[in-house]
Order: C-alpha cells, then sequence, then structure tokens
C-alpha cells in the first residue's frame, strides 16, 4: 500500500505544479452552463481586453441559486434565466451595475430591453433568448402534419400514443398546461391547479419520457414521435432529422431568456462590466447564437449568424409567431406551492 | 498450493463471472465505438472520426476539470483509507456500546442522500468562514471515502485471526511493529479494495462537490452534468476513453510493480 | 479480545473528522429542518416552524383542515423496493463472481479486483447514455434477441422500471463483488477441506460454511448497494422515464425547483432515523449469529 500511496503522492505533486504557477492579473470568473459561451469567443475576449476568464460549471438554474442562497459564491458572472433573475434580485443575491446604461446596451432588441424582472436593467443584460414549444417528426405523424396546438401535445391522436416525451421541468409543464387551458400562469387557485392536473394525469399513460436531457437524441434516433422541446434543441434536432417541425402552440408558449448578471460578493465588478458589454456587441453576440444554437438579444447579430440558423423559423421565427411568445413571470409563493403540488401528484 | 484454489472450484461461478465482467464491460465497449463517432448526437452513429479526441485536448476546462477530479480523488483516497484503516484496527479492541456508536457514526456519510449533505457542509464552511475551493472539495470527499474504504477493510478484519496478533505480541512485538508486519499485510487486499471504492466514489461525486466547490475547482462530473443544457456531446465518450486509458495504464504499471517488488522480497526468503 | 481505551485511538482521526464535517452539518439540517422556508427559497433564519414534518404525512386544504397523504409514503415504499430488488441482483451476481475472484492465484484476483472497478473511471450520465443506447428499441440488444430468435417485437425496455434496475445494478455493482471478495479470500481453507473430509458435497459447503464465513462482506456489500441506491436520482431519471419519483429525486426538488428546504431536510432526517434503526437491527441481530 505504501507503494501505491508514494506512487499517487508524486503524482498528485506534479499535478499541482501548474496551478501553484498560474499568476492572477485580469481576470473574470464566469458561472454558467458548459460551453453556453463559446470558449473560442472567450478566447478572442482575453485578446481584445486582457481579461482571462475562467469558467465554473453548473447544470440548472436552481442549483445554482441553492447554492448562492446557501452561501457559496466567488463568482464574478452569472447566468440566470429570467424567472431565476426575479427571485435573485429579491433576495438580494445581486448587485446593482446600471447596466442600461452601457456603452453597446442600445443594441439591445425589444422586449429584452425592458423585461419584467428587471424593468430598468439595473442588474443585467440578455444573453440568449428561447421558446418552449413542441417538435414532430412529420414522417411519422397521420397526414404528415399537426394543428398549431397545445392539443396535439397534451391530447395526442391515438396513433401517437406513448410515443411522446415530455420535458423533466415542473414550470414548463405548469405553463404549457395553464396557457392551454386559459389559465393564468400564475394563479393561487387551487381549482386551477386541479384541472391542470386532470390534463395532465390524462395524458400520462401516452407519455413514454419525462426528461429535458438528451431531447435532442431523442427526437433524432426516432424513440419518441413528439418531444416537448426547446427552439435550439429542435432546430439541432432538424440538422440531424430533415422531417422534424417545430410547432409555436396558438395557445402561446413560454419565452424564456438568459442573462448575465454579477452576484454580490464579486471580486472583479469592473471586469464583469467590460464582459457584459462586449457580449452585446453584434458580432460577438452573432458567434455566441452560432455555438449554442439560439438566437440573442442583440440588433444586427443576424448578419453574423450561420445562414441555416437565420432562416430556420425555430431560431428566427415570423412576427405572427412572436407574437405567441408568453415572457416568463415570476410567481408568488402560492403558486409555487401548487406547482410543487401537481408535479408531485403527477410523478408519484 | 494448487489444491487450495480447486476447493473454491464451484459450478457455474466462471460462467456467471464471465457475464458480469461483460454486463460491465458492455457499455464501455459502447461508449468507445461512439466516441469514434462523425457527429455529434452522442448516441447515433453516422460515421468514424477522431474529432472528439482533438475536441477534448484542445477544451482547456474540460482538462482542468480532469485534473482537479484526479487530484481530489487521489487526496481523499488516500486520507480516507489511511482514516478507515486506523479505524477499523481500533474498533476491533472497542466495547460493543463504542463500536455501535463509531460504526454509526462512519457509516453516516453513506446514509444521508447526496443533496442534503452537499448542502449541509456549504452551509457549515459558509458559517464557520471556511473559504469554498479545491480544498474544501477535497475535505467533503475524505468524509464520503472514509465510509467507501472502511467497509471492505472491516470485512476483511472480520476474517482475522486475533491469535497471530496477540502470538506477535507475546513475542515481544511493540504494536507499531504488529501492525506494520502482521496486521497491514494481511488486511491489504481489504485495503486495496476500499482505496478502489473509494477513488471511484469520489471521481463520480457530482452533488457534493457542486456545493462545496469554490472557482477554478469545478471536476469532470460538475462539467459533464454542466453541458446538460446545450446538449452532451461524444467529447465525454472521448474523454472517457482516454480516463479508461489512463487507469489501465496506472493498473499495469502497478502490477509490474508488485511483480518487482515480489521478485526483490523473494529475493532475501529463507523458506 | 482485550478491550482498552488505548484501543480506541486509532479511530480518532475518522472520529474527529465525520464529528466536524459529517455530523456539524447534519445537525445544521436538522436545524433547517425546524426553521420557516424562504418565499424564494433558503430559509428564514430566525423563525421556526414544524411545517416540514407535517408535510409528510398530512396536507392542508384551502381552508386549513389537515388530511392524510399517502404520496410520499408512496415514493419512499417505492424506492425502498427498487433498491432491495437492486441489492439482490447484485448479490446474485456478485457472489459467484467473487467466488471465482477467489479461486485464481493472487496475481490474477488483485488484477481482477482492478478490473471490475475500472468501468467507473468513467462518469454516470455517461455510462447511462451508453445504456440508452443499448436497451432502446431497434439497438442492438433488441436487434442481437430478435436474431436469435428469442423476442418477436421490440422489447421495449427502455424508459420502464427494468431498464432503471438495470442502471442501478450497473452502478453498485463493484460495491457489492468488492466487499464480498476480501472477505472470501480471508476464509481459512483449512476449514474447506475440513468440511470436505467430513463427507459434504459441493453445496453443503458453500452454504454450511463459506457463505456464513463470508457474510460480514454480504452484509457490507448490501448495505454499500441498498442505501445509496435509495437516493438515486439519476438512473430513474434517464432510464425509467421519470415517470415516477423516487426518494432522490424528491429530496433533490426540494433544494431545486421546489425551493422547499426544511421539506427536504425533513426528509431526510426521517429517512436517515429509518435506515439508522434498520442497521442497528442488524448488527444485534449479527451478533447473536457470530461464528466462532
Amino acid at each position: 500500500m505504501t507503494r501505491y500511496a508514494r506512487l499517487l503522492a508524486t503524482a498528485v505533486a506534479i499535478a499541482c505544479l501548474p496551478t501553484l504557477a498560474q499568476a492572477q492579473d485580469k481576470v473574470l470568473q464566469l458561472y454558467s452552463w458548459a460551453n453556453y459561451v463559446p470558449p473560442d469567443l472567450l478566447k478572442r475576449f482575453e485578446a481584445e481586453t486582457g481579461i482571462k476568464v475562467n469558467v465554473d460549471v453548473y447544470d440548472s438554474n436552481d442549483t445554482m441559486l441553492a447554492k448562492l442562497q446557501a452561501g457559496g459564491g466567488g463568482y464574478d458572472i452569472v447566468v440566470p434565466t429570467n424567472s431565476i433573475l426575479g427571485t435573485m434580485i429579491k433576495t438580494g443575491l445581486l448587485q446593482k451595475v446600471d447596466a442600461s446604461k452601457l456603452g453597446n446596451f442600445a443594441n439591445v432588441d425589444k422586449p429584452f430591453d425592458k423585461p419584467d424582472v428587471d424593468p430598468n436593467r439595473d442588474y443585467s443584460v440578455p444573453y440568449m433568448w428561447g421558446s418552449t414549444g413542441f417538435t414532430y417528426d412529420s414522417a411519422k405523424v397521420p397526414g404528415g402534419k399537426l394543428n398549431e396546438s397545445w392539443k396535439e401535445f397534451f391530447e395526442p391522436r391515438p396513433e401517437l400514443a406513448g410515443k411522446i416525451a415530455a420535458l423533466g421541468d415542473q414550470g414548463e409543464m405548469f405553463t404549457a398546461a395553464a396557457l392551454y387551458l386559459g389559465i393564468d400562469t400564475c394563479t393561487e387557485k387551487p381549482e386551477d391547479a386541479q384541472k391542470i392536473l386532470d390534463l395532465l394525469l390524462k395524458q400520462k399513460p401516452d407519455i413514454k419520457i419525462y426528461s429535458s436531457t438528451g431531447t435532442i437524441d431523442r427526437v433524432a434516433a426516432g424513440e419518441v414521435a413528439m418531444h416537448q422541446q426547446w427552439n435550439g434543441a429542435a432546430y439541432r434536432a432538424r440538422l440531424k432529422l430533415p422531417t422534424a417541425v417545430f410547432v409555436y402552440p396558438a395557445e402561446g408558449m413560454n419565452l424564456w431568456g438568459d442573462n448575465f448578471a454579477v452576484p454580490k460578493g464579486a471580486k472583479n465588478v469592473e471586469n464583469a462590466k467590460v464582459f457584459m458589454n462586449w457580449m452585446m456587441d453584434p458580432k460577438n453576440a452573432g458567434e455566441a447564437s452560432n455555438f449554442s444554437g439560439y438566437n440573442n438579444a442583440i440588433k444586427g447579430s443576424d448578419k453574423f449568424m450561420k445562414p441555416e440558423m437565420a432562416s430556420d423559423p425555430a431560431i428566427n421565427p415570423p412576427e405572427a409567431m412572436k407574437a405567441r411568445f408568453r415572457p416568463v413571470k415570476d410567481c408568488s409563493l402560492k403558486n409555487r406551492e401548487l406547482r410543487d403540488g401537481v408535479w408531485t401528484r403527477l410523478r408519484r | 498450493m494448487k489444491a487450495d484454489r480447486n476447493l473454491f472450484r464451484f459450478p457455474g461461478t466462471a460462467t456467471i463471472a464471465a457475464l458480469g465482467l461483460a454486463f460491465l464491460y458492455l457499455p464501455i465497449l459502447t461508449l468507445l465505438i461512439l466516441s469514434f463517432n462523425e457527429n455529434d448526437l452522442i448516441t447515433i452513429w453516422t460515421g468514424f472520426s477522431t474529432r472528439w479526441y482533438q475536441a477534448v485536448f484542445t477544451n482547456s476546462d474540460m482538462l482542468a476539470a480532469a485534473r482537479n477530479s484526479l487530484i481530489v480523488a487521489a487526496t481523499a483516497t488516500i486520507l480516507g483509507t489511511a482514516a478507515a484503516t486506523a479505524a477499523t484496527l481500533g474498533v476491533a479492541r472497542a466495547r460493543a456500546a463504542w463500536k455501535a456508536a463509531v460504526e454509526g457514526l462512519l457509516g453516516l456519510p453513506i446514509l444521508v442522500p447526496e443533496i442534503v449533505t452537499a448542502v449541509a457542509m456549504l452551509l457549515l464552511f459558509v458559517f464557520v468562514g471556511f473559504e469554498l475551493g479545491l480544498l474544501t472539495v477535497i475535505v467533503a470527499h475524505t468524509v464520503f471515502c472514509i465510509p467507501f474504504a472502511y467497509y471492505p477493510i472491516r470485512a476483511r478484519l472480520a476474517g482475522l485471526d486475533p491469535a497471530l496478533s496477540e502470538a506477535a505480541a507475546d513475542l515481544y512485538a511493540d504494536p507499531a511493529r504488529r501492525f506494520l508486519r502482521i496486521e497491514l499485510p494481511l488486511l491489504a487486499p481489504g485495503i486495496m479494495a476500499g482505496a478502489m471504492l473509494a477513488f471511484i466514489s469520489s471521481l463520480g461525486d457530482f452533488v457534493i462537490t457542486y456545493f462545496v466547490a469554490g472557482p477554478g475547482a469545478t471536476t469532470l462530473p460538475v462539467y459533464i452534468f454542466g453541458m446538460i443544457r446545450i446538449g452532451i456531446t461524444p467529447e465525454v465518450n472521448a474523454l472517457s476513453a482516454v480516463m479508461l486509458l489512463i487507469s489501465i495504464l496506472l493498473i499495469t504499471a502497478a502490477f509490474l510493480l508488485g511483480r518487482y517488488s515480489d521478485k526483490q522480497s523473494n529475493k532475501g526468503k529463507t523458506s | 479480545m482485550k478491550t482498552s481505551w488505548r484501543g480506541l485511538a486509532p479511530t480518532a482521526p475518522a472520529a474527529i473528522f465525520l464529528l466536524a464535517f459529517m455530523v456539524g452539518p447534519l445537525l445544521l439540517m436538522l436545524y433547517v429542518s425546524t426553521l420557516e422556508r424562504g418565499a424564494f427559497g433558503g430559509v428564514v433564519w430566525d423563525s421556526h416552524s414544524f411545517v416540514a414534518y407535517e408535510k409528510l404525512v398530512f396536507e392542508r386544504d384551502l381552508i386549513g383542515r389537515l388530511s392524510l397523504n399517502p404520496d410520499y409514503l408512496t415514493i419512499f415504499g417505492r424506492s425502498f423496493q427498487l433498491a432491495a430488488i437492486t441489492t439482490l441482483v447484485t448479490l446474485a451476481i456478485g457472489i459467484p463472481t467473487a467466488l471465482f475472484m477467489t479461486m485464481l492465484p493472487p496475481r490474477q484476483s488483485a488484477l481482477l479486483l482492478f478490473l471490475v472497478t475500472v468501468p467507473f473511471w468513467t462518469n454516470l450520465l455517461v455510462r447511462n447514455f451508453a445504456w440508452i443506447l443499448l436497451l432502446r428499441n431497434g439497438g442492438p440488444i433488441d436487434g442481437f434477441l430478435g436474431w436469435l430468435g428469442v423476442t418477436s417485437g421490440p422489447i421495449d425496455v427502455l424508459y420502464t422500471p427494468l431498464a432503471t434496475g438495470i442502471g442501478l445494478a450497473y452502478s453498485f455493482l463493484p460495491f457489492m463483488i468488492l466487499p464480498i471478495f476480501v472477505a472470501m479470500e480471508r476464509i481459512d481453507r483449512r476449514l474447506i477441506e475440513a468440511a470436505f473430509d467430513l463427507g459434504a458435497n459441493r453445496l453443503r459447503v458453500l452454504t454450511r460454511v463459506v457463505l456464513p464465513l463470508a457474510m460480514p462482506g454480504i452484509v457490507a456489500g448490501s448495505v454499500l448497494v441498498f442505501v445509496p441506491c435509495l437516493g438515486a436520482y439519476v438512473s430513474p431519471e434517464l432510464l425509467g422515464g421519470a415517470k415516477s419519483m423516487m426518494i432522490g429525486n424528491l429530496i433533490q426538488a426540494q433544494f431545486g425547483a421546489s425551493r422547499n428546504w426544511p421539506f427536504g431536510a425533513a426528509l431526510a432526517m426521517v429517512l436517515l432515523v429509518i435506515l439508522l434503526m434498520g442497521l442497528g437491527l442488524l448488527s444485534l441481530s449479527g451478533r447473536r449469529r457470530k461464528v466462532a
């Protein structure tokens, strides 16, 4: 055992050397999903501004929030989605950076310049945005076409029974069901929650899996004929499976956006502001979109986006479709408890 | 000595063992094949390509995460296994009540769901002002490495003949000598197994690491889980293949070292 | 065996470390379970409430009336069932494999020991995705079984509890094999020889000598498989279709989307108590059945 100990100890010592040698000059600690901000873009940022970006990673908004609420920190930029952004502002986890006064802010497209959760953009700037609809394989549906309605998803045709997948996200399911039924997504009435639960329970036998992971694979491999999906994932699924079609349901669909914000306790606030400003440049935003597969909130960036992205209706919807967007709202505790109750009863 | 081994020759074990190993390596083979997949979907094959291996070696975030994982796993395994070995020997000599208390304590990290341990540890670190970083990850990992190492060593000790240790004591060997020459060699397979389990638990841990890691302390599982948003690419398969290769190289090295040291110690034997 | 205070000294490093970094955090968590949940997650540190514990079995309707809520009990029951099955499956594979390893020469059995753990240098997500590929309709296993003529239609295994079981058994197999192996390897050969000399056949030797002597390893392995299985959440989600919640998903959600930390803490405390009682019973019965 001692022999192994010596071997391992030497390996550890050698591995530690590079970290010791690192000098900390101009640095930015970015906390985000992996591969969300393209590594090449970060390298260009470093070349142009001299600030080195270190990336740490989280897997969901909720775990990021939980960690920050428990007191974990040390990051300069986080990437919260709108609903979480609202929560973080209300609970004092972010600091004001007067983002709307940054140079490139003029480039921000509507409605992302005045979101419900941060109306004056004191705390954040937008990054990517997306919507949640559903994708179906036109080769597998009767008649090759489905109606642009949540009905096809919640009350599927018999041929599609058992071949449907939903997102494993209680927020997304609740919102979609509420929009379909014409209920306010922030409802606090138990009767409304019951209606939503009834709808979801009726749908459950036709659902193969509730999962937000690996949706692109699932669609492209033909495991399911229909999948509730984010538009960016739908775009990439269509690249693999040309018969895939993304639907903008007429009753309304969730519109979410990711944002850059600065947590309290950040050590490099000025560098963070430089970063936020830089990311609002159309060229940089366009490059980020190409990499992540989602559209961005910056005017003029479509010049820099890949043509197949700019022309895909999932990414660049026509005005008529945009009318179906329902931006995410941060609802009350009562609403959250109702959502929990619905989700637990659905999945028990 | 060959006769010894035949005593354990029960019919069917070879078959089941072979099936067991096949079961263990089937997904490994799958991911190895997929690591050469040409497109970016992790479960659909379209053609042969080494682009993912290239991607791994140019992805500095991923490599940094892998390095962190190995550092943490190695350190936590060493510390945890050492503490567990000592604890096993102490418990063996203890009264029943003490034994129950210590074993209950040692078992806690396994009994508590990881998310709870994770948040609880973070709360503690914040409360006492222990700044988050790679060190907090190492501390947290050592906590669960101890029980994972402990159980196999304990199972090994249960079969240990106490007469051997007592005989050595009768022959005027002090506790340190008894430990090094009698107990440690006899426990060695248990310690090895314990270290292995501790190591793979540490390598694979996501939740606890996530919550107690400071900036720059992202480990590989945390990184891979973080890819969920955009999509997990076969880069991950390629990286897994590389880590498998590293582990096989380490094992081969250990194997050869072991054989070499055996030859050395055999040189001095008189039996 | 002499018992003495000095004998306890070696446990000190592990004990102190765990007291500080495990018991400490757990006490904090216990405290959290008695607090009021924060409106947006987290807790209100100076406001106490036992609502979390009440929520385990009861729920309040609009007027505030209490009624029995079996949801969480169902989830607990289902998780225990799945964990038990996984433990049995890993036992079925693990015991023969450990036996096989024991009959190899020491160098080869050490090699096999390593080989059993090498697959777990890969990541959990990666392993699960590999199983998705293997188990899906139209995948290699489906094709193979169809070609053999064993099945006539698609196997429909993926996104069922069976798939979850396979995934879990896969993830925990080394935790079963290793402890059993180290216990078996220590068995005094002379005992087995004696049994054979006394006319016992192979089956009797196995059940009357080998297995009882390997019991510490079997118990250790079973604990190392059963308990973490209860808290598992990745395999049930990716392989099982996530149509039924397990304890792992439930508690995870409390610190995630549900933002109800006190409830998550309460669930964990209850689980802990159940498991400690179970282990206590196990060790008591073990002491009575001790082999000389």
